[in-house]
Parts: structure tokens; C-alpha cells; sequence
């Protein structure tokens, strides 16, 4: 009796315990990283004692560092750009559609999301080879913004469901043309999801590994295929420094969205 | 252009509502997809069939070689294990989440969802900073005086599933969370009132109640670990070598398009059947929040 009492007292004490060590578990590479690419050593180690910023300022010094950080950054923008406007205008397409053909193109749409990467990879490479594309910024602008677009169409398509169609309707009823009408009635009450929908597609070309070793090489070297690199070859404190930069601007990014989120509520 | 297709209906704008413009902001991305993803995906199956000579020799492979089906068997047996670790884990997690009050769940929320955004090259490359022979864990157990030679933590399965684990918990979480928040509440309270112990309560009600979201969490967490390359390429360090792995190396090192392409296919060709099979238990696109 005493002890199912015990039992029954403890339980919850210790179900909130064993999920914050998974939570711990969950957040222990950040945990790492970040202190790791603090350390004064030239080896990966954890700072004894005294931090130093030294290998951020090689991210920055180094050229080769610097290049592909600014070559990440660069491709993001663009990739971010067309991604948007292609799945923004794809979403609202779909959205005024509503037929068997644009069901299946709701499925072509989304495929980009369900093929495993690696899959991904070998179809682009096999392409960019024909194309004359491989190690091109093209063929890596390209090859980023199909896989990105799936993302944006989904979040805007979400914003749009909460919208009445016969606002649609009631705005041409009034005169107004089909790009007036877009641009005065849907997109500014679209546009959370557009800028939702812009913050991933910048996220998920920043972040991209496995389509990039494939289809880049020399000319073209983004941050991740340079940390690739690092990883096997040598253990530079600096790839925890680009690791930081770049778990950094993801977190800065998804922060942002989450504050402009809470304020429209 | 408009006009015309109104006058031609007989006046009426509102059924007409340019009939062609839905269409042309559909088509640009439509056209780029078919041109630059979905051909060059076919073109890959049908190397799988093509290379070197046309017939299912490649597929007739599976059968033989000895290193395709202990490929298919690691694959299998990691995503299996990971699974089963981060289903079980994020079940905890939800179950707490949904008997904690606001401000603890909100706090649970933040710390599944930070790492849900943390990138798979930074995830392995932490994992490879803690569990390498120098690394941080070994270091602190040798200066401990726990242990003396450093442990093998990483370069094997265990690290495998450890990163993947990782990686999918998250994951896990959020489906098992939306179905128990379904469940309701006086179920289990209806079980303690007739004389059930919470551990009964929790093995006859709560659980079979939670079978659909765990059969859910399930099959997406399987599923997307199928596919995996990073991890195991790096926390595996060539001795894990999963479906993914092997396509690159077939295609990129070896140049057997015909057998790189074919894992590729068996790879594509699992995870659409699974994906059809979860669709008859839950909402698909709901799950990858197409709806």
C-alpha cells in the first residue's frame, strides 16, 4: 500500500524528469557547438577557462571560408526569391482551381518534399551532366529552388484556405482586374504566409548538403559542402564556428517568424 | 483577352472568370518541375532497367550479391531500431506535454522545436565532436577515472542510431501529441473511478487509445529515416552503410549507374508504398501539412 502511494506521488516528478533529459538530449549538439567554437585550442575542445572568437574571425579572414559563406548566403537570396514568387503564384493558382487536373498537380507539386534526397540528387546530377549545369551557380539555384518551392506553396496555401473565396469574386464584380485584384485583395492577406513560406525556402538552401555534393564541386562551394569537407578531412574548431553561423541565422530567422506570428495573434 | 471569353459566354463574368488565368500561375512551376525534376527522376528509373543492358538485371541482383542484401538489411534493422527509440521517446514527451500546465508545455514546445531546425551536418558534426575517441565524452570519463581506454562510441551503429534517433524525435512528437490531444480526458479518469490503477489505466485505455498516432509517428519517422545519407555517412564513417550512402558511392566513386540507380528506385519505390499504406491510416497531407 505504502508503496503505490510512494509510486503514485512519484510518477509524474519523474515523468518530468526523464522528458527534460530528452530534451536535454535534444538540444546537446547545440549545447556543444557553440562552446566548441569558442575554445582557444586549435583542436576541438571545449574552452578551458578562456573563450576566444579567433575562429570566427577566420570564417571571415579566410577567403576560402568567406567565399563560401558569401556564396551560401547569395544562392539563399536568390533561391529565396524565385521559390517565393513560383510558389506563391502556384499556390493561388491551385487555390482558384478545383478539378481533377489540379489534384494531380497538388501531388506532382509536393514530390520535391517526398523523394528521398539522395533521389533527388541522382536526377539532377544526371540532368546537370547533360545540361553542361554541373558546378554551375545556375545548376545549384536551380536545383535549390524546386526542392524549396514545395514549402512555399504549402505555407501559402495554408494562409489562402482562411480566405473566402467571394472576396474574389466581389473585387472583379467591382471592376477590379485579375493582377489588381491579386495584388489589392489576396496577396496582403497572404503575405504572413508568403514571408513564412520565403523564411524556409532560404532555410532549406542554406542548409542543403546532399543535392550539393553532388551537383557543385569546385567553382560552386557553399558553407555545408565546405563543412562536409572539413568533417572528413580534419577537426577544425572553425566548422563549429561555420556550424554556429549557420544553426545562428536559421534560429535568428525562425525567431523572427515566430515573434511576428505571436503579434498578429 | 478577358473580355472576349465573357462576351462569348454570354455575359456572365462571374462563371467565366478568365477561364486560362488560374492556369498561368500554376503552369511556370508545373513546367520547370516537369522539365527539370520529373523527367530527370524518370530518366533515373529507367537507367535502373537501361544500364548496362536493357531487362531487371539490376534487380536481379537483389537476389545474389551478398553486399546489396546487407545493405537492404542495415538500412532496415537502423531505421527499425531508431524508430522504436524515437517513438518511444516522444511518446514521454507528449504524454507530459498534454498533462502539463500551459506555461511547462510551452517551455516542452520550444525545446522539441529548436532542434527540429537545426541542420543535419551540424547535428552530425556535434555528435562526431562528443563521441569521438578524443572527444569530449571519452575525454571526461578518462579524466574521471572512470575508464581508461577510450570507449568506441562512434563510427558504428550505435552513433548511427544515436544521431538518427536525434534527429527524429521531434518528429515523433508532434503526431503522437495532435492524437492524444484527441483523446479524451474522462476516459482515463472513468478508469481510475471503476478501480484501476494508473498503470492499468495507461496499458487498457490511454495506449490503445494512442495506437492510431503511434501507428502514424511510426510509419512517417520509418519512412523519412529510410532516405538518410548524412548521419550515417558521418557518424557511421563507412562501416554503416545505408541505401543512401550506397547510391552515392556506386554513382560518384564506382560509376555503376545501373546499380546505383536501381538501390535508388528500391529506395523511391519503399517510401511511396509505405507513404500510400500510411494515407489508409491518417490524412498524408494533413501530415506534411498540405491541408
Amino acid at each position: 500500500m505504502s508503496l503505490s502511494v510512494t509510486w503514485s506521488k512519484l510518477r509524474w516528478p519523474l515523468l518530468v524528469g526523464a522528458t527534460w533529459a530528452v530534451l536535454m538530449f535534444l538540444m546537446l549538439p547545440t549545447l556543444v557547438a557553440v562552446p566548441v567554437s569558442l575554445t582557444t585550442e586549435r583542436y576541438l575542445s571545449l574552452p578551458h577557462g578562456a573563450i576566444s572568437f579567433d575562429h570566427y574571425a577566420s570564417l571571415v579572414s579566410d577567403p576560402s571560408w568567406r567565399n563560401s559563406a558569401l556564396q551560401s548566403l547569395g544562392i539563399g537570396i536568390v533561391v529565396t526569391v524565385l521559390a517565393t514568387t513560383l510558389g506563391t503564384a502556384a499556390a493561388i493558382g491551385l487555390w482558384r482551381l478545383s478539378s481533377w487536373a489540379a489534384e494531380a498537380a497538388r501531388v506532382v507539386f509536393l514530390a520535391p518534399m517526398i523523394v528521398p534526397p539522395i533521389v533527388s540528387a541522382l536526377a539532377f546530377y544526371k540532368l546537370f551532366a547533360q545540361m553542361r549545369l554541373i558546378d554551375t551557380f545556375v545548376g545549384v539555384i536551380l536545383a535549390h529552388t524546386l526542392l524549396a518551392t514545395p514549402y512555399v506553396l504549402i505555407t501559402v496555401a495554408a494562409s489562402l484556405a482562411t480566405i473566402d473565396l467571394r472576396q474574389e469574386q466581389a473585387s472583379r464584380s467591382l471592376g477590379a482586374s485579375t493582377w489588381r485584384t491579386l495584388r489589392s485583395v489576396i496577396v496582403p492577406q497572404i503575405m504572413p504566409g508568403v514571408t513564412a513560406g520565403a523564411v524556409f525556402a532560404f532555410i532549406i538552401s542554406w542548409d542543403e548538403i546532399v543535392v550539393t555534393l553532388f551537383i557543385a564541386a569546385r567553382t560552386v562551394y557553399t558553407l555545408p559542402r565546405k563543412m562536409w569537407d572539413g568533417i572528413n578531412e580534419a577537426v577544425d574548431p572553425t566548422i563549429a564556428a561555420a556550424a554556429t553561423v549557420l544553426f545562428l541565422v536559421t534560429m535568428i530567422l525562425i525567431g523572427l517568424q515566430v515573434v511576428r506570428e505571436a503579434r498578429r495573434q | 483577352m478577358s473580355r472576349v471569353a465573357v462576351a462569348a459566354a454570354g455575359g456572365r463574368p462571374l462563371a467565366v472568370r478568365l477561364p486560362s488565368s488560374p492556369w498561368l500561375l500554376v503552369l511556370p512551376f508545373l513546367a520547370v518541375l516537369a522539365v527539370f525534376y520529373v523527367v530527370p527522376i524518370g530518366q533515373v528509373l529507367w537507367l535502373s532497367f537501361s544500364d548496362p543492358t536493357l531487362g531487371f538485371g539490376n534487380y536481379a541482383r537483389l537476389a545474389s550479391s551478398e553486399s546489396l542484401q546487407r545493405v537492404l538489411l542495415t538500412t532496415f534493422r537502423v531505421c527499425a531500431t531508431t524508430t522504436f527509440f524515437a517513438i518511444t521517446l516522444g511518446y514521454l514527451i507528449a504524454y507530459v506535454m498534454i498533462h502539463a500546465g500551459p506555461t511547462h508545455r510551452l517551455w516542452i514546445t520550444g525545446f522539441v522545436l529548436v532542434p527540429f531546425w537545426i541542420s543535419l551536418l551540424v547535428r552530425a558534426f556535434a555528435w562526431l565532436t562528443l563521441l569521438r575517441s578524443e572527444g569530449i565524452i571519452n575525454n571526461a570519463l578518462i579524466g574521471l577515472g572512470v575508464i581508461d581506454q577510450p570507449l568506441p562510441l562512434v563510427y558504428n551503429e550505435f552513433a548511427v542510431v544515436i544521431g538518427m534517433v536525434h534527429y527524429m524525435v521531434p518528429y515523433a512528437v508532434l503526431p503522437l501529441y495532435a492524437n492524444m490531444k484527441g483523446i479524451d480526458p474522462r476516459l482515463a479518469d472513468a478508469s481510475r473511478s471503476l478501480g484501476a490503477g494508473a498503470g492499468r489505466t495507461f496499458l487498457s485505455v490511454t495506449l490503445p487509445l494512442s495506437m492510431p498516432g503511434i501507428v502514424a509517428a511510426g510509419l512517417l519517422v520509418f519512412i523519412l529515416t529510410l532516405g538518410f545519407f548524412v548521419t550515417p555517412a558521418i557518424l557511421g564513417g563507412g562501416k554503416v552503410v545505408m541505401i543512401a550512402e550506397y547510391v552515392s558511392v556506386q554513382v560518384l566513386k564506382t560509376v555503376r549507374w545501373g546499380v546505383g540507380t536501381m538501390m535508388a528506385s528500391v529506395l523511391l519505390a519503399t517510401v511511396v508504398f509505405l507513404l500510400i499504406a500510411m494515407a489508409k491510416v491518417v490524412d498524408v497531407r494533413q501530415m506534411f501539412g498540405a491541408k
